[in-house]
């Protein structure tokens, strides 16, 4: 079916109007030899068959809901309240474009006003833009604005081997070509040293120095020494931050960050097999020209209204086209919605509290894991709610076994760190009970009795 | 000019959350941990959290008066050129929310996602077959994400036959913002060509440019004037003898569907917008979805990873989803395989229209935009004046009278329409680009072209009504100057704010 509503005479009246016999007449500017190809597709369906074939495919999978699952490196299982989908479900919202004509935009923009607001009380920034694709796109755009900060003289990039492996390739996806050095993350690197250790690589040739908080492998570290290396040498520092653990820990500007990038997904949107997520950008104000994506600021109509519009347009593509901070234009408006909303309804003590109850379900989980002979925990450091498990077996062989009991295991991390063959992240959030950790805990006893 | 005088504090109409925010006050609470609790690490600590504190209800009666804010198409005719503001059907909201898809996760093991998988492979395939591509990936995010995409890839291809002094990338003035940016932000040198008396891309100025420095031309066909370029064939040979190669922005493929095979004449790379042409919502602004295809020659260098087969369907097993990663692939444009959400619903889409289906997609958005261009084309004048595709640009000034595109489109507020885009595309003056879409039907164009007729009357007759408008919304022109002058990004004040330099 379509949703074309014309009745065969409408068509024929606007043909007419047009001054023309058929709609074929309409494509005549069209190479004729190419004009209306064979596609091999499948014959149009009605609602109901289309219905009945998705739920098929989906059912096809096995979700988050029918295993227990301690899989987390980078996206996140957490309740997701009743609220935040019937906001995200309005026409008025999700049929909306982006907000160009203020005055018929209200809702969107000071709803992205109010999240950009969020986001900076979250990271202890000062300013926050509308949004990006993703945490990996925010890192890749946090390298690009660090090298417009000192107009491309700095040519050095600093970034620690415990970022999200998918992120340090999506910054060498966009930064190919343009003569960086890259530094930080080699194979060889000390994954046992703290960020101390990155300190040292800083020199006068960098502009930022990437570190992530929590780290890849769950690790909370203190970085306000590290930040104060880097400004030695007057290089910039981005934190990758997982917005939940900023509920507990240290904000990144108390840390003295000059940007925060990270996954907004814990915020409310689901996993949704990998997105669409969002990533939010945070900074100080005297970067703000040389930030990339939208920006909301408040101002009033004629009318003597509090109201919002799109401002400092001028930095981007649709009026500086080759000169742009970034080529972004549609981003992440809906998902900032989300966030906004799950934020604004779980407030700060629900923050906390779904925090904290993933700090000691982690916590726990790791100490009983750490007694099961053959595993044992990889670091010593403070963690949030993910950890590091060797184990006496390969991950792939033990996450086999877990699902035979319904059971997600963890992420293999051997594949990106050789160092770490046969080792396992583990993730825990407040969804996960009690129950299920110890199921977790007597299945890997089993496996290492195999 | 619009003046902004304020005698007061300006009025509030809706508060933010902050200023709703009461200290005390829950929403959302979350279970007391069933473990024993373990010991937070003090010095890491965070001592405050200012984060807004209110009651359920309060959130729900906030972000619905904000909704009520909002023009949208399930409000209205929205026809913002080049944004392809067609209906998104519901069903498409309801697939995508299918616990199957939401609850999973993009690590988990290839044998508990099979289903997404088989889905994202179809989808692959079936964007070939709709654009004559040899090879489609679905990670970008948007479309400028998929520009990016397309202008790696095509710089690689180059590098990879040790063409290395290949730095220029061809660009119609007629194209999107984005072009420029996209390739501006990996490094080419951007080379502006002009468009000729018929809106078509100009052979002699494209010529003159064709050199062995050609990365490429990014080509928008139909292009923002929504006139199909007349010489497309010979564009893209003039580009290819060159050895460059020859982008094309799917941002208008809408006019295309089951008409041209982009592929099909000698495009290099394409992206897609599913938010556009198959119907996956703006959401006020993304999220959106930038697939792109390529040509045989440009495969190996597509992002990773790829959706592919890994073991054939047997007798008695269907086949075994898996990721695949292209030979010299570009790497990753993000985290994870894409904007999944969105690919279930332009899946959706195409399986409910079939070949067919499509066709008339673009048989209809092409009629609605050639009839609306007809009843309006007395009134406005519409510089490149012919047979349009799926939108058309008119000037948005009348002889005898002051008023702007700006005031025009304001005006339509009035009357309940969202306005057209407007001052784009650059070339033509006081542009208002005008996409109806399929999904319009004809009482709708009337009453739009009968109101453009009569703000032409008004223009003339009284033009404060247009210089004052909007009257109707509940919110009137915004001090544009005020906010980048001001620059009140955020309500909530962290302490040291505005002490830095």
């Amino acid at each position: 079916m379509t949703f074309i509503p014309h009745s065969e005479s409408e068509r024929d009246a606007m043909l007419a109007a047009v001054g023309i016999k058929s709609l074929d007449d309409l494509f005549a500017a069209i190479p004729q030899k190419h004009r209306y190809p064979e596609m091999d597709l499948p014959d149009p369906h009605t609602e109901m068959e289309a219905a009945a074939q998705l739920s098929e495919l989906a059912a096809a999978n096995n979700t988050v809901q029918e295993l227990t699952s301690f899989l987390g490196a980078g996206a996140y299982n957490h309740y997701l309240p009743a609220v935040v989908d019937h906001i995200l479900r309005r026409g008025e919202f999700y049929t909306a474009y982006t907000p160009y004509q203020p005055e018929v935009s209200q809702g969107t923009l000071q709803a992205i006003f109010e999240y950009q607001s969020m986001m900076t009380a979250l990271t202890g920034m000062e300013v926050s833009n509308a949004s990006h694709y993703d945490g990996a796109t925010a890192a890749a755009e946090a390298v690009n604005m660090a090298l417009a900060v000192f107009r491309g003289k700095r040519s050095k990039v600093v970034i620690s081997p415990s970022v999200h492996p998918q992120y340090r390739e999506t910054i060498r996806t966009y930064t190919q070509g343009m003569d960086l050095e890259l530094v930080g993350d080699e194979p060889a690197s000390d994954l046992a040293s703290g960020p101390e250790a990155l300190g040292s690589l800083v020199d006068e040739n960098t502009s930022l120095v990437i570190v992530q908080y929590p780290d890849f492998f769950g690790r909370i570290h203190d970085l306000t020494a590290l930040t104060a290396a880097a400004h030695e040498k007057d290089a910039l520092v981005c934190i990758v931050a997982n917005p939940t653990a900023l509920a507990l820990f240290k904000s990144p500007g108390e840390m003295e960050a000059d940007i925060v990038v990270g996954e907004g997904q814990p915020l409310g949107m689901p996993l949704s097999f990998g997105g669409p997520y969002l990533g939010f950008f945070t900074t100080r104000k005297k970067y703000v020209h040389k930030m990339a994506g939208r920006l909301v600021g408040e101002t009033v109509d004629n009318r003597g209204q509090r109201a919002y519009v799109l401002t400092l347009t001028a930095r981007e593509q649709h009026i500086k086209r080759d000169r742009a901070t970034s080529n972004i234009c549609t981003n992440q408006g809906l998902m900032a919605l989300a966030s906004a909303a799950y934020l604004s309804v779980v407030g700060k003590q629900g923050l906390r509290q779904a925090a904290e109850s993933c700090f000691h379900k982690a916590h726990y989980a790791a100490g009983q894991i750490n007694q099961i002979p053959g595993y044992n925990l990889r670091f010593q450091d403070d963690f949030f709610h993910e950890f590091v498990v060797s184990c006496p077996q390969p991950v792939e062989k033990i996450n086999a076994w877990l699902l035979e009991e319904d059971i997600l295991g963890g992420y293999d991390l051997g594949r990106d760190y050789p160092a770490l063959k046969d080792h396992m992240l583990l993730a825990v959030t407040e969804m996960n009970s009690k129950e299920q950790i110890d199921a977790l805990v007597e299945t890997l006893k089993e496996v290492n009795h195999d | 000019m619009t003046e902004f005088k304020l005698n007061a504090e300006p009025r509030v109409v809706e508060p933010t959350v902050f200023e709703l925010s009461s200290p005390g006050r829950t929403g959302v609470s979350f279970p007391a941990p069933d473990v024993p609790l373990a010991d937070l690490p003090e010095r890491l600590l965070r001592t405050d959290l200012p984060l807004p504190e209110l009651a359920e209800v309060d959130v729900v009666r906030h972000y619905m008066h904000l909704s009520n804010f909002n023009y949208s198409v399930d409000g209205g005719f929205y026809p913002l050129g080049s944004c392809t503001m067609k209906y998104n059907p519901k069903i498409n909201e309801d697939t995508a929310r299918l616990p199957g898809f939401t609850f999973t996760h993009p690590l988990q093991p290839l044998e508990t996602v099979q289903g997404s998988l088989a889905l994202m492979f179809t989808l692959q395939e079936w964007l070939k077959e709709i654009s004559g591509f040899a090879s489609v990936t679905l990670q970008p995010a948007a479309g400028a994400h998929g520009e990016l995409t397309g202008a790696l890839i095509m710089r690689a291809y180059h590098q990879a036959r040790s063409d290395s002094k290949r730095v220029k990338m061809l660009i119609p003035d007629s194209a999107h913002g984005t072009n420029p940016a996209s390739s501006g932000v990996v490094g080419l040198n951007i080379v502006q060509i002009p468009s000729d008396p018929r809106g078509n891309v100009d052979l002699e100025a494209l010529k003159a440019e064709c050199d062995d420095t050609v990365v490429g031309l990014m080509l928008t066909n139909p292009n923002t004037l929504g006139l199909f370029d007349e010489h497309v064939e010979e564009v893209v040979r003039l580009v290819h003898e060159c050895g460059g190669l020859v982008y094309g922005d799917g941002a208008n493929l809408n006019a295309l569907l089951g008409i041209l095979r982009p592929g099909d004449i000698g495009i290099d790379v394409m992206h897609f917008n599913l938010h556009k042409t198959f119907s996956t919502p703006h959401g006020g602004g993304g999220p959106g979805s930038g697939p792109v295809g390529v040509a045989e020659h440009l495969a190996a260098f597509l992002p990773a990873p790829l959706i592919g087969i890994l073991e054939p369907a047997t007798d008695e097993l269907p086949p075994l989803f898996g990721y695949e990663t292209p030979a010299r692939s570009i790497g990753r444009m993000k985290a994870f395989h894409g904007h999944f959400g969105m690919i279930v619903r332009a899946f959706t889409y195409i399986l409910m229209h079939g070949a067919e289906g499509l066709r008339q997609i673009a048989e209809y958005a092409v009629l609605n935009a050639n009839y609306l261009q007809a009843r309006v084309r007395s009134t406005y004048k519409v510089p490149y004046d012919r047979i349009c595709m799926h939108e058309f640009v008119a000037e948005g000034h009348i002889e005898g009278s002051d008023i702007q595109a700006l005031d025009i489109a304001k005006r339509l507020m009035d009357f309940n329409f969202h306005p057209p885009t407007n001052y784009f595309p650059l070339i033509v003056h006081e542009a208002l680009m005008i996409e109806p879409t399929e999904t319009e039907n004809k009482d709708t164009l009337d009453r739009f072209a009968e109101t453009l007729i009569q703000i032409a009357e008004e223009a003339r007759t009284t033009p404060d009504l247009l210089h004052q408008a909007p009257h109707t919304t509940p919110f009137g022109r915004m001090d544009e100057v005020r906010a980048a002058r001001e620059l009140v990004l955020c309500c909530w004040l962290p302490e040291n704010y505005g002490e830095q330099e």
